[in-house]
């Protein structure tokens, strides 16, 4: 029979080799899927995989990919640190949310003002939104012992209505004779967040993305802070005989993610979502939970899973499109990545072994052990 | 943004001479916000689409893709579609109308349609919409005839024009039939969310309301319905979007179809023999846009003769269901006696005709 066995330390093979057999376990499974809707198997996975990187219009994608890829390493890169550290915060899609409406309204307050000061202060105010809404669970849990987890996601309900309440009241475009959506910030030039390099995606938040990562990295690896995530992440017993401040932690941890995803949300609305309207999160602050634990809570490793999340979006898209494909088959192909995933990793702690079949004492009760 | 335009631009250039090459099929592309499952709104514009398939056969090739979020990721759908050689794009929700209009100024040789919206920022870039409030009329006439508690109910969407003339449209008629009629108006914030519906319906129904209307796009409403007459109720409900004919004969007594079918057909008709021209269209009965579904024998016959008679009535012209007089909530003339309400009037209508209770979000 088949046992599972804890090692004495996490393999360091198994955690870089995961993701990569997770991936291709991925590619199997929904292969198998694709097939048994009638599409042929290898051509999806080209027009998924390959097509946005190498195709006819690759042009275009690929800048798509980097438009796509932004947000979530930007949100991914502030959910690792508190993950590492054991704090929960899953409600990053409220605080992306947040963002984006304190930084629009700061901005709609000076239209049609035009100077470049005001996208700075937009980019300021969208921060500020995600640290504050993130700010909520931190405190909650630090003065009540509330649990993260359950308040960042709730939060998240209420920020979607808040959302669809600026859409169609405090935010709207007053010229839109009663219809729901805000004014549209990326046709304003001072608050247009506009692709730095044209034909590439890129735009300020992808640019933030990458600062993110090399911040990020040089905090685990260089800073004392890195080291008390880590510690405390690890061993928090430890951690408070080391002298880390459980309650700052948790300001940090959260207040650091609120803020970059804050930064996410500003730097979509004024780029390529364009506006304030109801069905603006698109559930960036959820996938990014997948990215960050595909990149291994690793800022290194975000940056590669991103634009891999990226790819299936995208990829799956055209897919969708191309080939017929449900949307549902696309969605169910992301999923398919986190659940193998996560089964994967149990072999980075455990270890399959081989056990002989031990001969069975006999047992009083028979039937009750089947 | 400039040197994209100028690369765009290039790129149609080259992508022109595909699109209009001979023996081609007309490649037609669809945008849907919902599943084509929806039963509802999506569900109508696919079945729009199949017509379309079945009308040309060979000379059209269709392509779809199906729950596509608004804001960023329509804006790249809609631009895959249009490299891929779409001639024609339907994008089938309010909320793609900026994506729409920022597409098609990079693709001049590509025709966007876009449903519900008003911008029309390039000359490729045309809009359409159907006269819901027709049929909300008779259905509200249905609903003035059927109730015993006199309350009915309305599960709105978003307040926007389009929402609020189907509450003043169903409120008035109802109360043409039932002076004593009371409107309950729940704002539920989505097209589609089963849960949020089928709550919103209990809620109602727990007030004392019998007939629910609903401008929403799910069946959950019908099964909160069917649901409560198991239990020993009495609360009908009419089909929104779609017939949702799996309800019948109750709780669902009638319903309002969209059927964008023969809009499709016209308009990419229209692109092969060459007549096609940038429109605003606003169709409704007349048109075979908007269609009401089997009344069922849960109705009187008396009442069903009414609303047949107001059915053929609005189907050749003879009535509009805003004509005067009619007084807005605040005691104001909307319109004088006789008089009928314009396009313009209808299409910012931001306020509730005398009699409904409450106020419009916002």
């Amino acid at each position: 029979m088949i046992a599972l066995e804890r090692r004495p330390t996490p393999s360091r093979v198994w955690a870089w080799a995961s993701p990569l057999v997770a991936v291709a376990l991925t590619l199997v499974a929904g292969g198998v899927m694709f097939a048994a809707l009638g599409t042929d198997p290898l051509e999806a996975m080209r027009t998924i995989f390959w097509d946005p990187l190498f195709g006819e219009f690759a042009f275009y994608f690929r800048g798509q990919l980097l438009v796509k890829a932004g947000p979530l390493i930007l949100i991914a890169v502030g959910l690792a640190l508190g993950f590492r550290a054991g704090i929960w915060n899953i409600g990053a899609e409220g605080q992306y949310i947040v963002g984006a409406l304190c930084g629009a309204a700061a901005g709609l307050a000076f239209y049609p003002a035009e100077t470049r000061l005001i996208f700075p202060l937009m980019v300021v105010c969208g921060a500020l939104g995600g640290f504050l809404w993130a700010m909520i669970p931190a405190l909650l849990r630090i003065r009540f012992g509330t649990n993260e987890i359950l308040v960042s996601l709730m939060l998240v309900y209420v920020a979607e209505n808040l959302l669809a309440s600026a859409a169609v009241s405090w935010l709207r475009n007053p010229d839109a004779v009663g219809f729901p959506g805000s004014r549209n910030l990326s046709r304003w030039d001072a608050a247009s967040n506009p692709e730095l390099i044209a034909g590439t995606g890129a735009h300020w938040g992808v640019v933030a993305a990458l600062i993110a990562v090399v911040f990020a990295h040089i905090l685990l690896t260089r800073h004392l802070m890195g080291f008390h995530i880590k510690l405390t992440g690890a061993a928090p017993r430890a951690a408070a005989f080391a002298g880390v401040r459980p309650a700052r932690l948790v300001v940090f941890c959260l207040g650091l993610a609120g803020a970059l995803a804050g930064m996410a949300g500003l730097f979509e609305v004024t780029g390529p979502a364009g506006q304030i309207s109801i069905d603006f999160a698109s559930g960036y602050g959820f996938t990014a939970i997948i990215v960050a634990f595909l990149g291994r809570l690793n800022p290194v490793g975000i940056l590669l899973a991103g634009l891999l999340m990226a790819l299936t979006y995208v990829g799956g898209d055209a897919a969708a499109t191309n080939l017929g494909l449900p949307s549902a088959a696309i969605s169910a192909f992301q999923g398919m990545l986190l659940f193998f995933l996560l089964a994967v990793d149990v072999l980075t702690n455990f270890r399959l072994r081989v056990k002989r079949r031990e001969p069975r004492v006999p047992q009083p009760a028979p039937e009750a052990a089947e | 943004m400039r040197l994209t335009n100028l690369l765009a631009g290039a790129l149609t250039l080259g992508l022109a001479g595909a699109a209009f090459a001979q023996d081609e099929p007309t490649k037609v592309g669809f945008v849907y916000v919902g599943p084509i499952g929806d039963g509802g709104w999506t569900f109508q514009h696919n079945e729009g689409r199949l017509a379309l398939e079945e009308e040309f056969g060979d000379r059209v090739e269709t392509i779809y893709q199906e729950s596509v979020p608004e804001g960023a990721d329509a804006e790249r759908v809609i631009t895959q579609m249009a490299l891929q050689g779409a001639d024609i794009i339907f994008t089938t929700s309010f909320g793609y109308m900026d994506a729409t209009n920022n597409v098609a100024e990079k693709f001049p040789n590509v025709m966007f349609e876009h449903a519900t919206g008003y911008k029309r920022d390039h000359p490729n870039v045309s809009t359409y919409d159907a006269r819901f409030y027709e049929g909300r009329a008779v259905i509200g006439t249905i609903a003035g005839h059927m109730t015993e508690t006199n309350k009915i109910g309305y599960i709105a969407s978003f307040p926007i024009p389009e929402v609020i003339q189907g509450i003043n449209s169903s409120y008035m008629h109802a109360a043409k039939v039932n002076p004593d009629v009371e409107m309950v108006v729940t704002w539920v914030y989505t097209w589609f969310d089963p849960a949020k519906e089928a709550d919103a319906a209990r809620a109602m129904i727990d007030q004392g309301v019998d007939v629910i209307l609903q401008h929403t796009d799910s069946t959950a409403p019908q099964a909160a319905a069917a649901e409560a007459n198991e239990n020993g109720g009495r609360v009908f409900t009419f089909g929104q979007a779609s017939d949702m004919a799996a309800f019948k004969p109750v709780p669902r007594i009638a319903s309002i179809i969209d059927d964008w079918s023969p809009y499709y057909i016209k308009r990419v008709g229209a692109l092969m023999d060459g007549t096609y021209e940038q429109t605003a269209s606003w169709g409704g009965m007349p048109e075979g846009e908007v269609v009401i579904g089997e009344i069922t024998d849960a109705v009187p016959a008396e009442v069903k003769a009414e609303a047949e008679a107001m059915i053929a009535a609005i189907t050749a012209g003879e009535y509009h269901p805003f004509t005067g007089p009619i007084m807005k909530q605040d005691g104001t003339v909307f319109l004088a006696e006789g008089e009928v309400a314009t396009d313009g009037q209808l299409a910012t209508m931001d306020f509730y005709v005398q009699g409904i209770e409450g106020e419009i979000p916002n």
